[in-house]
């Protein structure tokens, strides 16, 4: 062979073809090679487990995230934020680089501390690990007792640590271990005999959704209960815009977190996002332990009041009953339009159970529900949901699966509309659905997030966003003669 | 029209400037002040004033990334036509996916892969290796996506670490395949920012990419490669045209909705038009060395540095291109100066702080001139020595320049410079905003676009002015 005919020339890929795999990517045919994949992950709706963490760290008063590892983790986690809240997200690291991978990420990490501490004043300084330091077998315990006998830092000095790994888990357990990590340190020796705060500690998990905390707060308002919030994001991500920049704009009390293990009574709502600080909150604090599902919909929020109710021998308020017959009367009014319709839904553990509840109140099927991160209890909760109504016949779970699977899902088995968060919106786009945005991230939408979802108030915004759509859909393509006055 | 951007601004001076830097730095413990203070220096005119691409200062709140991310976001990502696999646990693809707008044409999942391909490591493949992971995952990639013209493998911090030999993978699946597999060691653990990422993937093109493949139509003298545009918010649409327009045939796009085979034949066109210098200079280097391929840097941000390189540009080619050119510029003048006419009364005299990568932070200060606006500071996240050198005779006598600035920093010389706009990342938005300051995401266009040549000019014209003159501003102070 000569070198001339060994020159290979730049080809366009013919017209036929692209038509062919085009066709071909949405056939029962590539569904089954799609969905025989072994180690290929495309379109992974979950993040990697600092993530969390730097959301429960930003829910405290005072507190900067500090990234044990490679500064450009702690860029990514950072934006991310930035993206979806539209906010600032303060956080360090502390630069680990190849150095760092030969003698370890001590030197890092305290010179990081000594900086941090002195520039940016935290009160608190919430320590979690990306890839680097645990595939090394950084020592935090140790380096962080080092640094407390240099001097770097106080010895009382809150520094809570967590070992997130990004290759163990997702976003949702590396915030369990990071909240469980800052309870520890700040209820540490606090626990005293017969002492009550008469408060109710409540544990919302991972949500960015911020209106979903005021929602909560307004709740225990109304029923007149004190409590503390565990952690409360909803100042540090919906803070006002008035001419001065704070770091730190909101966040629960440290002494009102260290407090806390005196608490009347500990209620998480997402049991999933909370599972191993509930665990030890079971075991640590006083009062009464309480678990419930994140409140999506009538069913779980009555059961959320029911249980407020019964914790801190209060009736149901009148003005949260009143509450109650507007949502139920919002959801008849608009339930036509909902009714019978098919979903696929993705998103965290806790979200997941809460839109298929919410779904099946309102005759909705939800269809395809997958889980890209998620254990067999998870499986097991929604399966018990789809048993328990008719609409949840025939409708199915994927555990483990990507948005790429999704794809396939929508193609060979249409549904009417997909919920999940933004990265949905290409599988959506392709299926001709809409996509509606309860999840996290929102990058392409404002001000999602100051909407609840929970609680009755959540339902209303929920389904008014989605029947509203479907009306919309049909405004914008029916015949010019059925366009009509009424919907 | 228009004109050179102001040399001297009213109050600043060295000393008013070494000042403001002084007092940033006070609050800095001792290590860390005498780390940072070569990092910031009132411009010179001439020469790099400030220190650069050294490591960041740990516990420092800096904006930058990493060598994946200037793999994956930068040089990688922005080719269309190849799967581009993040190779370690599920975060790195995941914040990097579709978060730099580097927009690209084609139907996704068939003939573009905008999407998010990861190994998604597990415990289990940290403690056994991935490499047999990656095997399967190449095979699977091949199989569901059949158009796809190549695959990248964009190693994540513990690939590198635990010492996975991803080179014989891809070595061994690019024959078994018949495609190009392409490994890179862009572990984000290796040097000081996303700089050592665009160098790494530099240098895998020039090992694994350039000269496979060669154009199939007949060569011409007008044969050029744009390099370093990375199409956000489509600028590569709006700056192929214009160089159509003028008589070159565009062969290929580094990398913005770039095609590969394009890429691997680069080395028989005749010029390479750089933009983005810091992350695409070493090919050029390469392609001048080895095939001979002169290289020119130009600007195409506002009507003044635009005309300015499209006359550069013609004198390496005939009377037929200058001609073109010329025709260009009058045609586009009266345009622009119509834009110029629109804003320039709303903006005259307004001052802006950069903070950026790239290039933008000297590239975009002609175009703010060009608005009557002047820029009163300017840094880089990951820049290097000669980047500095090409902003000092950009920038006015005195003003501040930074590197890799801390948040601290930014904040302090905002404060205290007060400008009416800044121009920086997403990071730094709301800080600022909620300072009060207007502000305009300089890396992605703020989802607006494209800001390159003719097309660009209106639309970054529009939105400074939004941005400036948005009456939200009037709301900020509460009356009460």
């Amino acid at each position: 062979m000569t070198a001339e005919a060994a020159v290979k020339y730049v080809t366009e890929t013919p017209e036929e073809e692209v038509k062919r795999v085009s066709a071909w990517i949405n056939t029962e045919e590539y569904k089954e090679k799609n969905f025989a994949r072994q180690a290929l992950v495309i379109n992974p709706p979950h993040a990697c487990q600092p993530l969390g963490a730097e959301l429960a760290a930003h829910g405290f008063e005072g507190t900067l995230p500090f990234v044990h590892g490679s500064q450009g983790c702690a860029s990514y986690y950072r934006s991310t934020f930035n993206r979806h809240f539209r906010e600032p997200a303060p956080a360090v690291s502390d630069s680990m680089t190849e150095d760092g991978a030969v003698f370890g990420g001590q030197n890092n990490l305290h010179e990081a501390l000594e900086n941090a501490y002195t520039i940016y004043k935290p009160k608190m300084m919430a320590v979690f690990t990306s890839c680097m330091p645990e595939v090394i077998g950084d020592d935090l315990t140790a380096f962080i007792k080092n640094a407390r006998n240099k001097g770097i830092v106080p010895q009382d000095y809150p520094l809570p640590y967590a070992n997130t790994p990004s290759f163990n888990g997702s976003h949702v357990h590396g915030y369990d271990s990071m909240l469980l990590s800052i309870l520890q340190t700040l209820t540490e020796g606090k626990k005293i005999e017969g002492r009550c705060t008469g408060k109710l500690n409540l544990i919302p998990g991972f949500d960015c959704n911020t209106g979903n905390y005021r929602e909560y707060k307004r709740i225990l308002k109304e029923f007149g209960i004190p409590y503390t919030l565990l952690a409360d994001i909803s100042d540090t991500f919906d803070s006002p815009l008035d001419g001065t920049y704070r770091p730190y704009p909101g966040g629960t009390k440290l002494e009102d977190a260290a407090d806390s293990i005196n608490g009347k009574a500990t209620l998480t709502v997402a049991p999933f996002a909370s599972a191993k600080t509930f665990a030890w909150i079971k075991d640590s604090y006083s009062g009464v332990h309480a678990s419930l599902p994140t409140p999506f919909g009538v069913a779980k929020t009555d059961a959320l009041l029911l249980k407020l109710s019964e914790l801190f021998g209060k009736p149901v308020p009148e003005s949260l009953k009143a509450e109650r017959g507007n949502a139920v009367d919002a959801m008849t009014d608009a339930h036509q339009y909902i009714h019978g319709k098919k979903f696929a839904l993705y998103g965290d553990p806790d979200y997941l159970l809460g839109y298929v509840s919410f779904l099946l109140e309102m005759g909705a099927r939800p269809h395809h529900i997958l889980c890209s991160k998620g254990t067999k209890k998870v499986e097991k909760e929604i399966q018990a949901l789809l048993d328990a109504s008719p609409d949840g016949k025939g409708c199915k779970i994927y555990m483990g699966k990507d948005l790429w699977h999704m794809r396939s899902l929508l193609m060979t088995d249409p549904v009417d509309a997909m919920i999940g968060d933004t990265h949905g919106k290409f599988a959506a786009r392709d299926a001709n659905i809409p996509l509606f945005r309860f999840g996290f991230p929102v990058f392409d939408r404002v001000n999602l997030h100051r909407a609840p979802l929970i609680g009755y108030q959540g339902a209303i915004n929920m389904l008014t966003t989605i029947c509203n759509k479907f009306i919309e859909v049909v405004d914008e393509t029916c015949e010019d003669r059925k366009f009509e006055m009424m919907r | 029209m228009s004109g050179a951007p102001v040399k001297k601004v009213a109050g600043i001076t060295k000393e008013s400037t070494q000042a403001m830097i002084d007092h940033a730095m006070e609050i800095y413990p001792d290590k860390a002040k005498k780390k940072r203070a070569p990092h910031l220096a009132p411009n010179e005119g001439e020469g790099a004033c400030v220190k650069s691409n050294r490591k960041t200062i740990p516990g420092i709140m800096s904006a930058r990334g990493c060598a994946y991310a200037g793999a994956k976001g930068v040089v990688w990502g922005p080719i269309r036509d190849m799967v581009h696999v993040s190779h370690g646990p599920v975060g790195c693809g995941w914040y990097s996916w579709g978060t730099r707008r580097n927009l690209v044409t084609g139907i996704n999942g068939v003939t573009q892969f905008a999407m998010q391909f990861t190994s998604d490591f597990q415990e289990k493949d940290i403690v056994y290796g991935g490499d047999k992971k990656l095997k399967t995952l190449l095979n699977e990639a091949h199989e569901l996506f059949p158009l796809a013209k190549g695959i990248s493998v964009l190693s994540e911090c513990p690939v590198g670490l635990i010492g996975d030999d991803i080179n014989s993978v891809a070595k061994t699946a690019s024959k078994e395949l018949d495609l190009p597999v392409i490994p890179c060691n862009c572990e984000g653990f290796r040097g000081v920012s996303q700089s050592l990422g665009h160098h790494i993937s530099n240098d895998t093109i020039r090992d694994h990419i350039i000269g496979t493949r060669e154009f199939a139509e007949p060569e011409s003298p007008y044969d050029i490669a744009l390099i370093g545009d990375y199409n956000i918010g489509g600028d590569v649409w709006s700056v192929k045209p214009l160089l159509e327009e003028i008589g070159l045939n565009v062969k290929a796009v580094w990398t913005g909705d770039g095609e590969l085979e394009k890429i691997a034949a680069t080395h028989k066109v005749k010029l390479n038009l750089i933009h983005c210098y810091r992350s695409m200079n070493y090919m050029c280097r390469v392609m001048e060395e080895k095939y001979g391929i002169p290289w020119l840097e130009f600007n195409f941000f506002g009507p003044t540095k635009i005309r300015e390189s499209l006359r550069k540009i013609a004198e390496y080619f005939d009377d037929n291109i200058k001609e073109k050119v010329e025709a260009a510029i009058a045609k586009y003048d009266p345009i622009m100066q119509a834009v110029i006419d629109e804003y320039r009364p709303r903006l005259e005299g307004k001052k802006v702080m950069l903070y950026v990568g790239g290039l933008r932070p000297r590239h975009t200060v002609n175009a703010y001139a060009d608005l009557g606006m002047t820029v009163v500071g300017s840094g880089y996240e990951f820049a290097h020595g000669d980047d500095y050198e090409r902003t000092s005779v950009e920038m006015p006598e005195a003003t501040v320049i930074y590197d890799d600035a801390s948040e601290h920093e930014l904040e302090q010389f905002v404060d205290e410079l007060r400008p009416d706009l800044v121009g920086s990342g997403i990071k730094e938005k709301y800080l600022f905003q909620k300072m009060g300051i207007p502000f305009r995401q300089m890396h992605s266009w703020d989802y607006s676009g494209p800001y390159h040549a003719y097309n660009g000019f209106p639309i970054f014209a529009r939105d400074v002015d939004m941005a400036v003159n948005s009456p939200t501003w009037k709301l900020v102070k509460a009356p009460f």
